[in-house]
């Protein structure tokens, strides 16, 4: 089933594509009957009963057993539940604050939903300000919603933050690759030079190094590395180390 | 749809880049972002990029009636559209206050320093005369859409040729191109627009301000200047108070970077006569690399990396640095403008100098460092009449939000917890 599927796994994909699901002709008798599954990830959409769609581009992925995904270089940010994203305070308004992710629609984040807040113990936000918080609600029909705690009442990292580093942008297919578990653009950057990051879903990348000259290389190598391939961006960080550029 | 907001942190690091005379892209204070001019397929066209501001020029002609005050003279029109293409803040089919402004800039500029002949373009005194409009097109915007505006203006205009004309008697007769070979406008001279952005009431200032830097500037100083160093409009906007010295040295610096612009459209506007002449292939269709969508765009961008070398041993140099001569932010007296005068950038020079100076250091705690490592292996302790000192930094970032950072601090601490002698 979907055997199409996994020949073209790592070959490039557009959107429009189509794949059926085949039907063995023949149905064995003495075996017991094996569904067989498939997990669809972001860039692949069911379409009518045996028929897959894509409806991004990229690369497609694929991940044992049976996920398949799309990998894609976008940049635009659609809000996703549960997805961690550095936001910008634009708005203090009453009880929530209006925080700039980068999507369609700006999203609202309680002041209550803070580690430790209360009515009386308001966090000390002020518009302009990077929270790290985590969407509770996203989806098409309401306003995302966004906390600063997790599930036990924990900051657990999110919050306010930001003095003294530099936000940039970068494309989603970059911060997937540096979230990654054993990243390697991130392994090849803590080669080069000690950094503290802070990576949102949302394509914003905060970075702080020990000097603004750093930090400013540490965003300038981020950012030209997002359209190389692995060899490119292993000569450009050997070139950074040697201090050629 | 509203614009991206600047945040504090952004606002706070690019002041303090400024301030020690760094950009975000890796430019000197007087650098110019790179310049690409490219032509479309018709005469009139032209593109301009400027880093990643990207602007459309298209120069058309049209014969109308003259202005009753003014019957043997062509007419000139300028217009500036912000499409929301270029920046979600750019509303469609709405004049803003900057589109106003560039506008009028534009006018001043083009038109008011009388570069082209607009005498020539009468082609029956009081009845027909050549209405030249410029469209410009904001298709990217990265900051400084004044420079570009104006560069892509000019050359469009150098660029264009309009129809031939022939009279007899009272018939007018537009002929074709492929009739009689089609007329360039006369220009005398091309002036370019200069954008100083100023920082902290013009302590600091930089040439060609990305849209980053113009968010947080205090003001900006707009020179359109000409190759013969002919200034031929100046404005300051954003309310600040300029000192003669400075616009001096501004208008210095304008003149040489109007002169390597002017060489460079020339130098543009030359190779597109020659692909034209031969016949070959040309026109922005064709300017454009193929670019595949699973293609690996190699643009890098390009950084900084002056002190790079030093970057392993700076968490332990730390402790030790002397502290860094700032040079002067103040505007030094009158004659001092050095690049006008073909001397170099006395920041950059500063800056090397620094360099040296840290590098000379650097060897010298190298040097220790050996010497260190190679007292580490015995086991004998060092007499006390040595002052020891022990420099820990502490990651600072355990507490911080980032997940990421761990790693990297921890190894930062690896580095920094070696034990250092102080003398």
């Amino acid at each position: 089933m979907f055997s199409g599927l996994r020949e073209k796994v790592g070959q490039v994909l557009v959107p429009g594509d189509e794949f059926c699901l085949e039907i063995p002709e023949t149905l064995s008798l003495s075996e017991p009957m094996k569904p067989e599954k498939v997990l669809l990830g972001p860039g692949l959409k069911r379409k009518g009963d045996r028929k897959l769609l894509v409806v991004k581009s990229g690369v497609l992925r694929h991940k044992q057993p049976h996920v398949f995904w799309v990998e894609n270089q976008q940049r635009r940010y659609v809000p996703a539940r549960g997805e961690t994203v550095i936001g910008i305070i634009t708005v203090k308004s009453g009880d929530v604050f209006k925080v700039d992710v980068g999507g369609s629609e700006q999203a609202s984040l309680s002041y209550l939903a803070f580690e430790g807040a209360t009515k009386r113990n308001r966090p000390n936000v002020q518009v302009g300000d990077l929270v790290f918080a985590q969407f509770s609600v996203a989806n098409q029909h309401m306003e995302p919603e966004l906390v600063c705690v997790d599930s036990a009442g924990r900051a657990n990292g999110m919050g306010v933050f930001g003095a003294g580093g530099l936000l940039f942008s970068v494309s989603l297919g970059l911060i997937r690759r540096l979230l990654r578990p054993r990243s390697d653009v991130l392994s090849d950057l803590q080669k080069l030079l000690p950094c503290e990051l802070v990576v949102g879903m949302n394509g914003r990348l905060w970075a702080r190094a020990s000097s603004v000259q750093q930090t400013l290389v540490v965003s300038n190598l981020l950012q030209s590395c997002d359209t190389m391939s692995p060899p490119q961006r292993q000569q450009l960080f050997r070139r950074a180390a040697q201090g050629a550029l | 749809m509203k614009d991206t907001p600047l945040s504090n942190c952004e606002r706070d690091f690019l002041l303090k880049a400024i301030e020690e005379k760094k950009r975000l892209d890796g430019r000197q204070t007087y650098d110019y972002r790179k310049m690409k001019i490219t032509f479309g397929t018709d005469y009139g066209c032209c593109f301009v990029d400027l880093g990643r501001t990207r602007v459309m020029a298209q120069v058309s002609g049209e014969l109308v009636a003259p202005k009753e005050n003014r019957p043997n003279e062509g007419i000139m029109f300028f217009n500036i559209e912000l499409s929301p293409m270029a920046s979600p803040a750019f509303e469609q089919g709405r004049q803003s206050e900057l589109s106003v402004k560039l506008n009028r800039q534009l006018e001043r500029c083009l038109r008011n320093s009388k570069c082209i002949d607009t005498e020539s373009l009468c082609v029956v005194s009081g009845v027909k005369v050549w209405q030249i409009r410029v469209d410009v097109h904001m298709l990217n915007h990265d900051g400084n859409l004044m420079d570009a505006a104006s560069i892509a203006a000019i050359t469009a205009l150098c660029h264009f040729k309009r129809p031939d004309v022939g009279i007899q008697g009272d018939e007018v007769t537009v002929y074709s191109p492929e009739e009689r070979d089609p007329i360039p406008l006369s220009i005398y001279h091309m002036p370019i627009s200069v954008s100083f952005s100023f920082f902290q009431q013009g302590t600091y200032l930089l040439v060609d301000p990305c849209e980053r830097e113009e968010r947080v500037m205090d003001g900006l100083l707009m020179i359109a200047m000409n190759k013969h160093r002919e200034i031929c409009s100046i404005q300051s906007s954003g309310g600040i108070m300029l000192l003669k010295e400075q616009v001096m040295r501004c208008s210095k610096i304008a003149s040489v970077k109007v002169s390597e612009i002017t060489e460079l459209i020339s130098k543009a506007l030359e190779n597109d006569k020659r692909a034209r002449k031969a016949g070959g292939r040309c026109g922005f269709a064709e300017s454009m690399p193929q670019e595949r969508i699973t293609a690996l765009k190699t643009d890098e961008t390009s950084v900084e990396m002056t002190d790079a070398s030093e970057t392993a041993n700076d968490i332990v140099q730390k402790a030790e640095v002397p502290l860094q001569t700032v040079p002067s932010p103040v505007v030094p007296a009158p004659g001092v403008g050095q690049v006008g005068e073909g001397l170099q950038n006395t920041w950059g020079l500063e800056e090397e100098e620094d360099g040296d100076e840290e590098e000379e250091e650097q060897q010298m705690e190298e040097e220790q460092d050996e010497k260190e490592d190679s007292r580490e292996g015995d086991v004998v302790e060092i007499s006390d009449s040595e002052e020891e000192e022990v420099v820990i930094l502490h990651p600072e970032t355990q507490d911080k939000t980032s997940k990421k950072a761990a790693s990297s601090s921890n190894q930062k601490g690896a580095e920094t917890s070696k034990q250092r002698k102080k003398n």
